[in-house]
């Protein structure tokens, strides 16, 4: 039961394209209000699913205003996943969330940086990385990067929870369940699995909505702040933005080759 | 042989009913931690592992200490520690099954567990792990058995034992090796991310195994009529000496290319733990208790007449193990989660259900030594002509 959840996973977006089998079981995943609106330029659409080489995100901080500016964006991917809220520090789950420059850079903040870097708050979220620390150290395979597009994945029913993953992300971006989090999801959304206490969890970069044509639900909620695209596809938005501006990505040096860019 | 276990006086049974209790309460508790989740532990999003696995990377050093018994008798042929080899093997044994069960104990999903079998993943270091403890764990239950039964009977060990006891002594390295690996391969931890983590590992493992085995060669000598020999001791004390000195030296070195360097990412987790960072500082004392004790301990191993008096020599040991078990049992882990990756500083302090079943696993792990023990020395103890002490 296991593999072939996991083996759905993987081909899921696959399927979807090619037409068959998939279909009936994407629905239960699909979004309630689904009617696939969500057309964007630089994805080739064929079917119902948006299919990638390589996905990736620019995050334009320069039009982040203030904390209003990302609150909608939270909120728009941990109610789709069912991310509980936790009143005890330890316990938070958090799949994207804000910092500060000189936390989410460390080492790339001076004294006399520009003004505006200083008190803007910053997204930060999985980044996908195209060499993931995470899923080298995951001794299960729960862990894993769908190669079609790049995607790192979780498989929360393989996972034993020994949190290696957690060691070995130098991001910060996985949770754990540290209890049940069931009870603490203010309102399930049926067409996300929840999660069950001692897994991991992260961004999904939202897969189950890609499978079905859709943008991630935080882009969808950016209002420009956040774009999404194909990395691999040179005529792509994202391939667009990064032509036209500096980026940076977080620690760079790592060589986890971060697929989530920042525009300062 | 296992009958021995089941023929020991009042204090025998006093110790094993005492261990028992200890673990009976411990698992009570780990099956509200099974019930409840991992939340009644301290560990945190960000410092995602703590004591359980602190104590795991110790008592991994504990077991691959244990062959430095096995390695001058077999390759340099000692014949002295012929007479103690047992007791090292059968250390490694007990601190075997307290780094399983461990790594058991934090588990998020034990149930799971045998995913790691069915989806066997070579990329990954724990993979490995698992392999090489339990491979090292069979092999000391193998060769310690075997060459006990055979002492017993009068005999030579079999001769299909030899390849086992030889492939033992690189197997006790690769253990600590491995587990060091766990860690040492992590990008953006910095106070891991060093090459000398594996040789820092394995020289307090040869401090505290020893060390260790020391203290319950004295205990053995005091409690049952096996006398674990007097070279035998000194001999073992020379070790630790070697070896915590190099621990203390490999540390050194750490902080010198942390602070010469002056890289800030490198200077945080040690001058966390050594004078607070941002308000925190909850490690400072404990860190500088460690410090002091290994450096006490090695005062006292060096001076040879300190050395040779066994009264000293059992101070200078416990010394060394309880400074070598605070610098790996509590801020190795520590160390390399905090600062987190985004530079924040949150502190991991163990909770009491943490420390009730972190303990229950020590009793387990004594309560297992206890029982070889017992019947290792009450076969010496027939080999030298006494009958089994009622
Ligand atoms: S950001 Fe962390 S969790 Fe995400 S892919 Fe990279 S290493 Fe893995
Ligand atoms: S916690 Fe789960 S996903 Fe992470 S390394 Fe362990 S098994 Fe893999
Ligand atoms: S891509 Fe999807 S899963 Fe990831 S942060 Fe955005 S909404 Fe959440």
């Amino acid at each position: 039961m296991d593999s072939s959840r996991r083996t759905f996973l993987k081909i899921a977006g696959v399927a979807a394209v090619t037409g068959w089998g998939a279909r009936p079981v994407l629905d239960s995943f699909a979004s309630s209000g689904g009617h696939g609106e969500a057309v964007e330029p630089e994805a080739k659409k064929t079917g119902e699913a948006l299919i990638g080489k390589h996905w990736g995100m620019v995050v334009d901080t320069t039009q982040i205003e203030s904390i209003d500016d990302l609150e909608p964006i939270f909120e728009a991917c941990h109610k789709l996943h069912n991310v509980p809220v936790l009143k005890n520090k330890r316990h938070r789950i958090m799949w994207i969330w804000e910092d500060e420059y000189e936390h989410v850079f460390p080492g790339q903040e001076s004294p006399y940086m520009v003004e505006r870097l200083h008190k803007t708050p910053l997204p930060v979220l999985c980044n996908h990385c195209e060499n993931p620390p995470c899923v080298r150290a995951c001794p299960t395979k729960a862990t894993f990067k769908r190669e079609s597009d790049g995607i790192v994945m979780m498989d929360f029913h393989r996972c034993i929870g020994c949190r290696f993953c957690m060691a070995a992300c130098p991001f910060g971006a996985r949770s754990f369940n540290f209890r049940d989090p069931r009870p603490f999801i203010e309102e399930i959304n049926r067409e996300f699995p929840t999660r069950m206490k001692g897994v991991v969890e992260k961004c999904n970069f939202c897969a189950e909505r890609l499978a079905v044509g859709k943008m991630p639900a935080c882009v969808e909620a950016s209002n420009g702040i956040l774009t999404f695209g194909d990395l691999g596809d040179p005529e792509s938005e994202v391939r667009e933005l990064l032509r036209e501006h500096f980026t940076i990505r977080r620690k760079q040096e790592l060589g986890t080759e971060p697929s989530v860019y920042y525009i300062v | 042989m296992l009958e021995l276990a089941l023929k020991g006086s009042k204090k025998y049974w006093g110790l094993v009913g005492f261990l028992a209790a200890i673990v009976g309460v411990a698992a009570l508790t780990w099956l509200y931690q099974l019930q409840f989740g991992l939340g009644i532990t301290g560990m945190s999003r960000d410092v995602s592992w703590g004591f359980y696995i602190a104590q795991f990377t110790f008592l991994v050093g504990v077991a691959a200490g244990g062959v430095m018994v096995v390695l001058p008798y077999y390759l340099h042929d000692y014949k002295a520690f012929g007479r103690v080899t047992i007791l090292g093997e059968f250390l490694a044994v007990a601190a075997l099954v307290m780094c399983l069960l461990f790594i058991f104990v934090d588990l998020g999903q034990p149930m799971r567990m045998l995913n790691v079998l069915f989806y066997p993943t070579p990329n990954s270091v724990l993979f490995w792990d698992m392999i090489v403890l339990n491979g090292y764990l069979f092999l000391n239950i193998v060769v310690g058995w075997n060459v006990l039964e055979a002492e017993r009977s009068g005999a030579h060990y079999p001769k299909w034992l030899k390849p086992f006891i030889y492939i033992s002594i690189p197997w006790a390295v690769s253990i600590h090796t491995v587990t060091a690996f766990l860690y040492a391969g992590l990008p953006g931890r910095h106070f891991w991310l060093t090459a000398i983590l594996a040789p820092r590992f394995l020289a307090s493992a040869f401090a505290s195994g020893p060390a260790l085995l020391i203290l319950l060669c004295l205990i053995i000598r005091k409690f049952t009529k096996f006398d674990p020999g007097r070279e035998q001791i000194q001999s073992l004390a020379k070790i630790v000496t070697y070896a915590i000195i190099l621990n203390v030296f490999f540390f050194l070195c750490e902080v010198f290319t942390s602070f010469y360097s002056n890289i800030p990412g490198h200077m945080h987790p040690i001058t966390y733990l050594f004078a607070g960072l941002h308000g925190h500082g909850a490690y400072v004392p404990w860190m500088w208790t460690s410090i002091s004790l290994m450096i006490a301990g090695i005062v006292l191993l060096i001076i040879p007449a300190c050395r040779r008096n066994e009264s000293v020599l059992a101070v200078a040991c416990a010394a060394v193990f309880f400074g070598a078990w605070i610098d790996k049992g509590m801020g190795m882990i520590s160390g390399g989660f905090v600062p987190n990756p985004l530079e924040h500083v949150n502190e991991y302090i163990p909770t009491p259900p943490e420390l009730m079943i972190s303990l229950g696993v020590w009793a387990a792990g004594f309560l297992v030594l206890t029982v070889l023990y017992k019947i290792a020395t009450s076969v010496k103890e027939e080999a030298e002509g006494y009958v089994s002490t009622p």
